[in-house]
């Protein structure tokens, strides 16, 4: 009747009254998918088995997959009750991180693409 | 016994809602205006990602990424802070159980490992600027070299930080302050190595790819 229900204070497992071993195991899961998801993305990367415009795709789904097994297995996020907050600023920043970048690329490639090549350019100022 | 909790909640009648409950602990509270810390850390740094995507390729008849770009440093590089990622958790678990060798240890290893990280990459960047292909050189070069370098600054903050640290649990032992600090450096310390994740594979596998 006396515990309260607290947000999770985001790094802390919220095992703190399981045994220790568990969380050393938890923490060895996520080292070993993090080795075995390096060694994918440096395998891609150089490998000339794969279809070469699949690889920049790949590199990206590989990275992302990564970064999720350190998210839940470094940082302890995860999806229950006590850890909404985290959960819902971390999404707020991926949501600000994905507008920056794609925003960015999505701009500056229209720009490049409807800039006049260099050549009319020169001409447009010699004509002045 | 409060008659809302009985209503809200049939099932687990134990627990008090959030709601009821009052301020949060000062632990949860500092971690999680360290988190929204992190993350605007995490927005600045896509801010310069998205100026490298941009710059990639405005090399300016100088150097690209393949030829400057060795695998097999970034591979030791990415090792090492993926390990010192993990000493860094054995950190956390030993600070929870108050055992002053075991966080001693491993964070020590922690240190050693990402001064590792620090000297290869440093040594990179001087081979670069040594072969005329510095910062100035290049629109890609001044990008590669903000974000790249933007990174190993925060290793080198981090690293100064643990030491510190370890100075804070010798003179003051594990009172709730020093725990805190050390649970919020956990934290930079995994971020930094998830940032780690995107910076080699944007930069240095798809820069090297077919």
């Amino acid at each position: 009747m006396t515990q309260a229900r607290y947000d999770r204070a985001p790094g802390d497992s919220g095992r703190a009254l399981g045994p220790p071993q568990s969380e050393v195991l938890v923490y060895t899961v996520g080292l070993t998918l993090a080795v075995l998801l390096t060694a994918t993305s440096f395998w891609v990367a150089n490998t000339s088995l794969l279809w070469g415009p699949g690889v920049v795709l790949g590199l990206a789904v590989l990275a992302i997959a990564q970064m999720g097994v350190h998210l839940v297995f470094f940082l302890h996020i995860t999806t229950g009750p006590d850890s909404t907050n985290n959960v819902l600023a971390l999404a707020f920043g991926v949501l600000i991180v994905f507008l920056v970048i794609a925003g960015s690329v999505w701009i500056m490639a229209n720009l490049n693409a409807n800039m006049m090549p260099m050549g009319e350019m020169m001409d447009l100022h010699m004509q002045h | 016994m409060n008659v809302a909790v009985a209503v809200h909640d049939v099932q687990s009648e134990a627990l008090i809602g959030a709601a009821e409950a009052g301020p949060a602990p000062k632990r949860i509270v500092v971690a999680y205006g360290f988190w929204i810390f992190l993350l605007s850390d995490i927005v600045m740094f896509s801010a310069l990602f998205a100026a490298y995507a941009v710059l990639v390729h405005a090399t300016a008849g100088g150097p690209g990424g393949a030829q400057l770009f060795r695998q097999g440093t970034v591979a030791i590089e990415t090792g090492c802070l993926l390990v010192s990622s993990y000493t860094c958790g054995m950190m956390s678990l030993a600070i929870n159980s108050r055992g002053r060798v075991g966080t001693y240890l491993a964070a020590a290893i922690t240190f050693v490992l990402g001064a590792a990280f620090l000297a290869l990459e440093l040594r990179e960047f001087a081979d670069m600027i040594a072969r005329g292909a510095g910062p100035q050189r290049s629109a890609f070069l001044s990008a590669f070299f903000a974000l790249v370098g933007c990174h190993g600054l925060h290793v080198t903050a981090g690293l100064i930080w643990l030491a510190v640290m370890m100075a804070q649990v010798a003179v003051k032992g594990f009172v709730a302050t020093v725990q805190r600090r050390l649970l919020c450096f956990a934290l930079f310390w995994h971020a930094l190595d998830i940032i780690w994740v995107g910076l080699f594979t944007v930069v240095y596998l798809m820069g090297v790819a077919p």
